[in-house]
């Protein structure tokens, strides 16, 4: 009898396997498509699928990820046009008002004496900051736009080796980027804290838009200026940020995360160009004597007068200009 | 002229990889890079399934359209294949495909990437059919030697097919029909959805300079 137990117990299952293969196998219901034109071969994805993978990549659990659409659709139309509309844009804006206002002059014309502005350390921060972010700018211009606008005119091998190199230059120039942006940070947060005097400033929009060429009096930086360096300080800085996680891929986030990090930098980057036209504009042909001040480091006095007074009073006070005479010197005849 | 697809039918897939390895050692796929992966979804839960995937070769490919080189090209049969000596290793294609299909060797310590890799369905790159330089950046050519895709001709379970669109779909409906269930085409959808039809990116279009 023992020896017939597993003999039986097969039996029993052979007899109930019909049973157990429906169990197992779910037999067709009332809903099960009898036809195969019922069958759902185009089963729509909203979202993402994510499983588990064998293989040490655990990226690659993303199934399927429908989102990768929306992220195409930012990068082949948002991100160009909106790109295109904030930097020609832009431009445009300032050409108008060149052709408005024309250049800012000076006031009472230039005094040819100087006050010393910016030391030699200012200016090789700013510039280490504007050489590098003006290459950034443009290697990332050629990498944003160069396929619909320089492939048709210099063919996909040239097109590669610019982009190419374009790319290196981009990955490398972020260091010293980064580094004049935390040079400027030591250099001159303590002149950009915002103050009182910075809403008289941005009432009158620092008399850009007055004639009468009045100014509302600031120390050593105007509104203007304080937005500029902040605008720099923390664009640049979120441009910095996010970029350096574009370089380093799936380090901190997944597939969704690395999709928002470049729609911040791209978004970021588009905007960040469109304020440093209208800074390099005003800074060079906008305004008459501002160019000195990053340039040879000194400016004229009656420049100093005219945007800085409050800055300008107190250099006098330190003794760092010569005060200015009772009786303007006329040249030798 | 057929229009050549991939399709898993995850009723079947069993998880046994060999797809995966199979590949890998056709192609002689170097050490981090998985031209095909399987996915397990719901892992020990009821419903479990198992999802072999690489590139699907859509309709309208997402890489192709953001590339910033323009490196991708589809051929008359639908497969997506790119230019590696275009590719500059951007990773944009990552982020746009759907399906995680594009691999990078990582080349820099710092995480740089290499030129992309990613599944031909077997059907190498613009070199000469079969050349030793097509088989050094792509792997093998078997559509040119009258070959369908390694992985799923050695697929045990005939889960994962390779061929055809319009016969691959005709099996799987005839299987689903004869079961009474079917989990769906995973990535059908989303691949080759008909709303894609007549977009500039579709095969042979100029959008993508098909051939």
């Amino acid at each position: 009898m023992r020896h017939l137990r597993p003999f039986l117990l097969l039996a029993a299952l052979l007899l109930a396997a019909p049973a157990v293969q429906a169990q197992l196998y779910q037999a067709p219901g009332p809903t099960s498509p009898t036809s195969k034109d019922q069958v759902e071969l185009y089963a729509p994805h909203q979202d993402k699928e994510v499983g588990i993978v064998s293989i040490p990549d655990s990226k690659l659990a993303v199934l399927v990820q429908p989102e990768g659409r929306e992220w195409r659709g930012f990068r082949t139309v948002i991100l160009r046009w909106g790109a295109a509309i904030a930097i020609l844009g832009m431009a445009g804006l300032l050409l108008l008002f060149y052709l408005v206002r024309g250049t800012i002059r000076i006031g009472e014309g230039r005094a040819g004496r100087t006050v010393p502005r910016f030391a030699a350390l200012d200016r090789f921060a700013h510039w280490t900051t504007a050489t590098s972010f003006l290459l950034l700018a443009l290697t990332g211009l050629v990498v944003t736009f160069g396929r619909p606008l320089l492939i048709p005119l210099i063919g996909h091998p040239a097109f590669t080796t610019l982009a190419q190199s374009g790319k290196a230059i981009h990955n490398f120039l972020s260091v010293p980027f980064v580094f004049g942006i935390l040079l400027m940070i030591v250099l001159w947060v303590r002149d950009n804290i915002p103050e009182k005097a910075d809403l008289v400033w941005l009432k009158t929009m620092g008399g850009l838009f007055s004639k009468s060429g009045e100014h509302p009096e600031c120390g050593r930086f105007n509104a203007g200026q304080k937005g500029i360096f902040w605008a720099v300080v923390l664009g640049g800085g979120a441009l910095a940020a996010t970029g350096f996680l574009l370089l380093a891929p799936f380090a901190l986030t997944g597939i969704g995360g690395m999709q928002i990090i470049h729609v911040v930098h791209g978004a970021l980057a588009a905007l960040m160009i469109a304020i440093i036209l209208a800074h390099i504009y005003i800074g060079s042909v906008g305004m008459e004597g501002a160019f000195d001040a990053m340039g040879t480091g000194h400016v004229d006095e009656n420049w100093a007068r005219d945007h800085h007074r409050r800055w300008y009073d107190e250099q006098v006070g330190k003794g760092r200009v010569d005060p200015p005479p009772a009786v303007r010197p006329h040249p030798a005849e | 002229m057929a229009r050549m697809k991939f399709l898993c039918d995850a009723e079947r897939c069993i998880e046994c990889n060999a797809c995966v390895t199979a590949c890998k050692n056709e192609h002689e796929v170097p050490w981090g890079i998985n031209r095909r992966r399987v996915v397990t979804i719901r892992d020990g839960e009821p419903g479990e399934r198992s999802i072999s995937m690489a590139c699907m070769h859509c309709t309208d490919p997402p890489c192709a359209a953001v590339c910033p080189v323009d490196c991708f090209y589809q051929t008359a049969e639908g497969v997506v294949l790119h230019n590696k000596d275009l590719c500059i290793g951007c990773g944009y294609c990552f982020y746009a495909c759907p399906f995680g299909a594009p691999q990078f060797p990582q080349t820099t310590n710092f995480g740089g990437r290499g030129k992309m890799d990613k599944c031909t369905f077997c059907a190498g790159g613009p070199e000469a059919d079969g050349s030793p330089e097509e088989f050094q950046k792509y792997g093998r050519n078997r559509l040119a030697e009258g070959k369908l895709p390694l992985c799923a001709e050695m697929c045990s379970t005939r889960a994962l097919m390779a061929g055809d669109g319009d016969v691959l779909a005709d099996i799987y409906k005839e299987r689903v029909v004869r079961r009474g269930y079917g989990s769906g085409a995973h990535g059908w959808a989303t691949a080759y959805a008909s709303r894609n039809r007549g977009d500039a990116l579709a095969p042979g279009r100029v959008g993508t300079g098909g051939s």
